[in-house]
């Protein structure tokens, strides 16, 4: 069922939730952003609908909800480590398609998939549901329709922003009684059917085309573009790596926590062991790494498509301006060029 | 609370036995009873956690064998007997001790790259029984990086070894890189019944395993154990990976055919 809601009645249901639920969504954090005076759009819990921002893509990706930047697994002492708590409530989150599918690549990474089950991620994994935002396709870097992450179905109800309060799609019954009451309407989600970008993730045909492609020359541009910050990957909705990284609360303690950092490929040190050259050493490669990461290698060992939404906040994020979508066409163009080079 | 994989045991240490300046042998107290050629995660609180092979195992033991290279090793060199460490695992996939038994065996190893082999050579020491026979080329880079020269000198007595040193000559260590030795193996004894493990710095295994070809060792004969940066070991962080593989997770023990396409 559907329904309609101004702004008070908004708040009402909003606040029945809370009662249940931690509520996390966009937010504004004013005069926060990377130039004076704009502001930054980022994820964290919400006390009510007017603090959620439903018009502007957010800054920093959903990740952050479930895999913050950084987190304590243990408390330690000289004699035990003692895992941190979890979360006391049910978690509701808000987000757009292209996030809410940016999960299930958190999830095939952490949830073990032949292998083990990460328990920091389970025990937020069971306790969160999702909730569309009908996306209102305001960002020009996004090609979610090309990486096929316009449309999902894993949500509890959609939710669209009018002039004057809410429209509401309820997809799980279980958010029924909350809205009983309220004036029906016929309001269904809408997803995003195209954008302004576009990729065609090319194929990588054979190992050793695979091997061959690392070593190209289109690699090189980058040594002089990339400053190797890593902000596409903090600002990547999918990426999930990170370094662990003991505290202490002062310097003659002995007691602390065990955190687990959130790291990137992008920076050096990311492959160097203790007295060991670093495997990649430039730029180029680092960046190779990733993108091949992204548009072969994830799919190559999962077999569930590629590592990437499109939200394009890798794109928004770097200061150098190096762009995914042609990035990943120069890589198309390598292997093509491998490819005839061969024949 | 449910099981956590990733909980850090305090372990005691029961004994440090310094085989080099920079190389200690540190025993710990435990009952996990790795496969030869797995790894464990070990840790002191406030310093960090790093992989460590496991360089000899027994009832109620573990044996790492430590190089002071980092922040966290350089911390274990500052410990002594009765001190506590912290552990977690076994991890990774080990030798495939199935696919060694009733062949000839040849081993070869660059600096401590023989300690993720020891174990196994230690247990093929007391029972020669599992292989036709064993054939261990030893590679250090000076006098002053040899490890394990108590085991190094019971092994001469067991196996066909040949110990090397890269650019001096000392008693029962011959000059030469391990590649050198490769072609004094009597590969034509074996009747094409045998299998080959390499250990070592990456650059050595690489030229090792081009060696092994052009002696004509087939690919699928040649097994190589990896050393990677890891966080986790249990492939979520991504510091090991390479292309679709996580040396945490599918090895650090690879066979020739997967770990020659591995490059960073």
């Amino acid at each position: 069922m559907s329904y309609i809601l101004n702004q008070e009645a908004s708040e009402a249901f909003f606040n029945e939730l809370k009662k249940t639920y931690t509520i996390y969504a966009p937010k504004r954090i004013e005069k926060a952003g990377r130039y004076s005076d704009t502001d930054l759009i980022q994820y964290g819990e919400v006390q009510s609908f007017a603090e959620i921002v439903f018009d502007k893509k957010s800054t920093f990706p959903m990740k952050e909800v479930i895999n913050p930047i950084q987190q304590t697994l243990f408390y330690y002492t000289e004699e035990e480590f003692r895992e941190s708590s979890g979360p006391k409530k049910k978690i509701l989150c808000f987000g757009r398609p292209c996030d809410i599918n940016a999960q299930k690549i958190q999830a095939r990474i952490y949830d073990g998939k032949g292998g083990f089950v990460d328990p920091y991620y389970k025990r937020l994994e069971d306790v969160i549901s999702y909730v569309l935002m009908e996306c209102p396709q305001d960002s020009d870097s996004c090609f979610c329709v090309s990486m096929n992450t316009n449309k999902t179905d894993n949500y509890v109800f959609a939710i669209k922003q009018t002039h004057d309060g809410l429209k509401i799609a309820v997809k799980d019954d279980h958010f029924e009684p909350y809205l009983q009451g309220a004036p029906i309407t016929d309001y269904t989600a809408s997803f995003p059917e195209s954008n302004d970008l576009s990729l065609v993730v090319p194929e990588i045909p054979s190992k050793e085309i695979q091997n061959e492609l690392k070593k190209h020359d289109v690699w090189k541009q980058f040594n002089s573009r990339c400053i190797s910050c890593g902000a596409c990957t903090i600002g990547c909705s999918t990426c999930t790596c990170f370094t662990t990284r003991d505290i202490v609360y002062s310097e003659n303690s002995k007691a602390g926590e065990r955190r687990r950092v959130s790291a990137s490929c992008q920076v050096p040190g990311f492959d160097q062991m203790a007295m060991q050259k670093e495997f990649r050493s430039t730029a180029g490669d680092r960046i190779r790494y990733r993108v091949m990461h992204k548009f072969h290698d994830y799919d190559a060992r999962f077999h569930e498509g590629h590592m990437c939404v499109g939200c394009g906040r890798c794109s928004d994020r770097c200061p150098a301006f190096i762009e995914i979508t042609s990035t990943v066409s120069k890589m198309a163009a390598a292997i093509e060029d491998i490819k005839a080079k061969g024949e | 609370m449910a099981y956590n994989i990733l909980t850090p045991k305090a372990c005691e240490i029961l004994s440090i036995d310094k085989e080099s300046i920079h190389e200690w042998t540190f025993r710990v107290a435990t009952d996990v009873h790795p496969k030869h050629g797995q790894f464990m995660q070990l840790s002191i609180p406030k310093v960090g956690e790093a992989p460590i092979s496991v360089s000899a195992q027994g009832d109620g033991y573990l044996e790492f064998t430590i190089r002071s290279v980092g922040k966290l090793t350089d911390e274990f060199f500052n410990m002594r007997p009765g001190d506590t460490i912290f552990m977690r695992g076994p991890y990774g996939k080990g030798w495939p001790i199935e696919r060694f038994t009733g062949k000839h065996l040849v081993i070869i190893t660059g600096g401590t790259g023989l300690a993720p082999v020891r174990s196994m050579l230690n247990i093929l020491d007391s029972d020669m029984s599992k292989v036709e026979s064993l054939h261990l080329i030893s590679g250090f880079k000076n006098e002053e990086c040899i490890v394990f020269r108590k085991e190094l000198d019971m092994w001469k007595n067991r196996f066909n070894t040949t110990y090397t040193l890269d650019n001096e000559e000392i008693e029962g260590f011959k000059s030469g890189l391990v590649t050198k030795f490769i072609s004094e193996i009597p590969w034509k004894d074996f009747n094409d019944n045998f299998e080959v493990v390499v250990v070592g710095p990456p650059m050595m295994m690489k030229f090792t395993g081009l060696e092994l070809l052009a002696s004509g060792v087939p690919e699928e004969k040649i097994w190589m154990s990896f050393e990677r940066k890891m966080s986790c070991a249990i492939g979520k962080c991504g510091h090991c990976r390479i292309d679709e593989t996580y040396v945490c997770q599918d090895g650090p023990v690879f066979n020739y055919t997967v770990a020659k396409d591995l490059v960073d």
